[in-house]
């Protein structure tokens, strides 16, 4: 049944894992997939030139302040379009910043969170430089920072859910048998956007289905209930830097991380310590709404090898954060990070060194963190 | 989409298939009539109906000709329940669980008299039955949050970091639907927002997820008699009793609480279908107004209920938490251990009305 669905399971996951790259090509024929074609934008975004980028974000951004983080592996010289409010760091201003062995976290996709050290903003979106303004349903260009911030600044529900989805939103409200103690909600630290046309599937599922695009506008904002794990991606998100700063980190390293997405799970590690971190102290996370257009990029196929490592890590992180309980003393989000990062060392940094080596980069990023980061950080509400 | 389909839109939409026809009763409460099956017809004709008329016994209810039913009225439930009748509200909707008891089907569909069909953004006519179907035969996902949405639904998938061993999901054993026009709202709240009317489609479905709580809403609903009916139970309202509108709630925790314990799923949000009637909301507010107060408590309680291993079937499930009930609620109004007590009753009814099914395990996806 699921197969049907064109979904892919455990069971066909493994026939993947036992193929090489030619033979997945006829294994997807064999398996009849059923699949949808829908038109491909053509993309010719060559990450230095961030011209086309930030020309179709520009009525949104301008009034921004911009932090552009370059990854200290690209070795072109950046293109960026004039009339911005910016700061552009670069290798050597990251060295400077952190000192030259510590800067080598910031490769690739996670050089985003240097930004995140050096901000004094209070409230930081964040978005990969591949997506380009959405459109809704009524065809209006989606202004993704005004609904990030919106998110951020209402209350999250994260302690019953509310059927009509987001109650502070205009034209909603809590239902009928929505306590009302607990209508008030709670600060929402953590606005997790989506994706229209390449969403962010794993390798195989994009494999499986390569003319997929997600054309479905889902109206609504939620808050994810306490206790309850989801992926986090990096791709599009914002969050309330004070309270939960120290928590988004750069901390798993996949063997083979390359530079598609697809071949990263950083986001989703630290995605997981920011979801235990924030119930931990009350906080609320959404999830929806604003979706970003995200371009056509890479080969999911090509990327196949490279992202096993983290398809199978999943199976152990996930039952892992399941099971995290803080201790009541965790007050503040650096000392949430750091015992999360303590319970890493001790339950997974013994099954695979990549683990061990996490604990230890969520150590070194929450001593960063107080040393660069800090004049603003603050104990969790 | 502010208004709702005719019944010649809704002619239109409806397909030639019509699925699972002979495994599901459509549990219609009443106390008016049943004009509204006319803008339904193209959809649930096909389907039995049981009606379970509240209110006066002797009046007639005119069922619209075409339609395959079964009617109950008081004299009826008391006649097959005998003194277990006692269970079954009065003067309160939550008299339909009568139908979801006496029903041989493996699927259940309830709708409120006031419920007509509603229409997506591009103006067709939702066929909720359907949909609802699709969302009890495809798997939920209870245990970690997928945030397409439902990864089953057409042209949506689990996304990256979904771990590969929880994707099979669990079996669907409630599908909850939404409503346009009229918001399911409580009675302060219609007090302040009078005039506040739902017009966003949401176009998604998602499981709610395990360990999380919500508010049920009885008047767009479809569950797997066979996986969770025993459950289904709503409560003691309406006449002689202190609280309405409470029926689904109370039924929707208990059936959460249970689906959790046994590894089975709930899911929300699409159909929609278009509520027509706004309540009067004094009356309302009279009714709900212990349960406001109450609920304080009984929120809690649900968040905290731990079901013992050895409660493997419904029916142990909802013996054990009525035993729950009455310790921990009891002390909080009379009513609770009357409750408590009629939650018993009703098992031992619906074991009488199905002998065969007398206890049913928990479904698992095969």
């Amino acid at each position: 049944r699921t197969l049907r669905a064109g979904k892919l399971t455990e069971r066909v996951l493994k026939l993947f894992i036992a193929t090489g790259k030619d033979e997945v090509f006829s294994l997807i024929q064999a398996l009849n997939i059923q699949v949808t074609v829908t038109p491909v934008l053509p993309t010719r975004a060559l990450r230095p030139d961030l011209t086309s980028f930030m020309n179709e974000w520009r009525t949104i951004f301008s009034r921004f302040h911009l932090i552009i983080v370059k990854d200290p592996d690209l070795k072109e010289e950046l293109k960026i379009p004039e009339g911005f409010n910016l700061d552009v760091y670069k290798k050597p201003d990251i060295d400077r910043v952190v000192g030259t062995s510590t800067s080598t976290i910031f490769s690739g996709y996670s050089c985003r969170y240097f930004g995140y050290l050096v901000s004094r903003k209070k409230y930081i979106i964040s978005v990969d430089d591949d997506c380009y303004p959405a459109k809704d349903n009524k065809g209006i260009l989606v202004d993704a920072v005004a609904q990030h911030i919106t998110n951020l600044t209402t209350p999250a529900t994260p302690f019953f859910f509310n059927t009509l989805y987001d109650p502070f939103t205009e034209g909603a409200d809590f239902v009928r048998g929505y306590p009302f103690s607990l209508r008030s909600g709670v600060q929402c630290a953590l606005s997790c956007g989506l994706w229209l046309n390449l969403a962010d599937y794993d390798a195989p599922t994009q494999a499986l289905k390569p003319e997929e695009r997600n054309s479905r506008y889902v109206d609504a904002v939620l808050t994810v209930p306490a206790r309850t794990l989801m992926p986090i991606s990096g791709i599009n998100i914002a969050f309330n830097r004070e309270v939960i700063g120290p928590a988004l980190l750069p901390s798993l390293r996949l063997g083979g991380e390359g530079k598609f997405r697809w071949e990263t799970m950083e986001d989703i590690w630290s995605g997981m310590c920011v979801k235990v971190v924030c119930d931990h102290l009350g906080l609320g996370v959404k999830t929806g709404m604003p979706y970003v257009w995200r371009n056509d990029r890479g080969d999911a196929i090509a990327s196949l090898r490279k992202e096993w490592e983290g398809v199978k890590l999943m199976e152990e992180v996930v039952p892992f954060f399941q099971s995290v309980r803080l201790s009541r003393e965790a007050t503040t989000t650096e000392d949430c990070v750091a015992e999360v990062a303590n319970v890493v060392k001790e339950q997974l940094g013994t099954k695979d060194p990549m683990f061990a080596r996490a604990a230890k980069a969520m150590l070194d990023w929450v001593k960063l963190w107080k040393s660069v980061g800090s004049s603003t950080s603050s104990p969790g509400a | 989409m502010n208004e709702p389909a005719t019944a010649i839109e809704a002619a239109v939409a409806a397909s030639p298939l019509h699925q699972l026809k002979d495994e599901l009763d459509i549990v219609i409460p009443t106390i008016r009539n049943l004009d509204f099956l006319e803008m339904w017809r193209p959809f649930l004709q096909p389907y039995h109906l049981i009606i379970v008329q509240d209110g006066d016994p002797s009046k007639t209810i005119k069922v619209p000709n075409g339609f395959d039913y079964e009617l109950y009225n008081r004299n009826d439930i008391n006649r097959i329940l005998g003194p277990k009748a006692s269970c079954i509200s009065f003067k309160d909707s939550a008299c339909r669980c009568f139908g979801y008891m006496v029903s041989k089907k493996k699927y259940i569909f309830t709708i409120d008299d006031d419920c007509f069909v509603a229409k997506d953004p591009s103006s067709k006519a939702i066929n909720a039955l359907e949909q609802h179907i699709k969302n009890l035969l495809s798997p939920s996902t209870p245990f970690f949050f997928n945030t397409l949405y439902d990864p089953f639904a057409e042209g949506a998938d689990f996304v990256r970091g979904y771990p590969f061993s929880l994707r099979e999901g669990v079996s669907t054993a409630v599908s909850h639907g939404l409503w346009l026009n009229i918001p399911d709202y409580d009675a302060p709240t219609q007090l302040v927002k009078p005039l506040e009317r739902n017009t966003r489609f949401v176009d998604a479905v998602l499981t709610i997820p395990k360990g999380t709580l919500f508010p049920m809403c009885g008047m767009n609903l479809a569950f797997d008699r066979q996986l969770i009916g025993p459950a289904m139970y709503f409560g003691l309202m309406g006449e002689g009793q202190p609280i309405g509108r409470y029926d689904d709630m109370w039924a929707g925790w208990c059936i959460k609480v249970i689906c959790d314990h046994l590894g089975l799923g709930v899911k929300t949000g699409l159909p929609y279908i278009y509520h027509s009637k706004a309540s009067n909301p004094f009356v309302n507010l009279r009714k709900e107004y212990k349960g406001i107060y109450w609920q304080e408590d009984i929120i809690p309680f649900f968040q905290q209920v731990a079901l013992p291993k050895d409660c493997t079937t419904v029916q142990k499930c909802y013996i054990e938490l009525a035993k729950q009930v009455k310790e921990k609620l009891g002390k909080i109004d009379p009513y609770f251990d009357k409750l408590a007590d009629a939650m018993v009753t009703w098992i031992q009814a619906w074991d009488g009305l199905n002998p065969t099914s007398a206890s049913f395990s928990n479904g698992k996806t095969g």
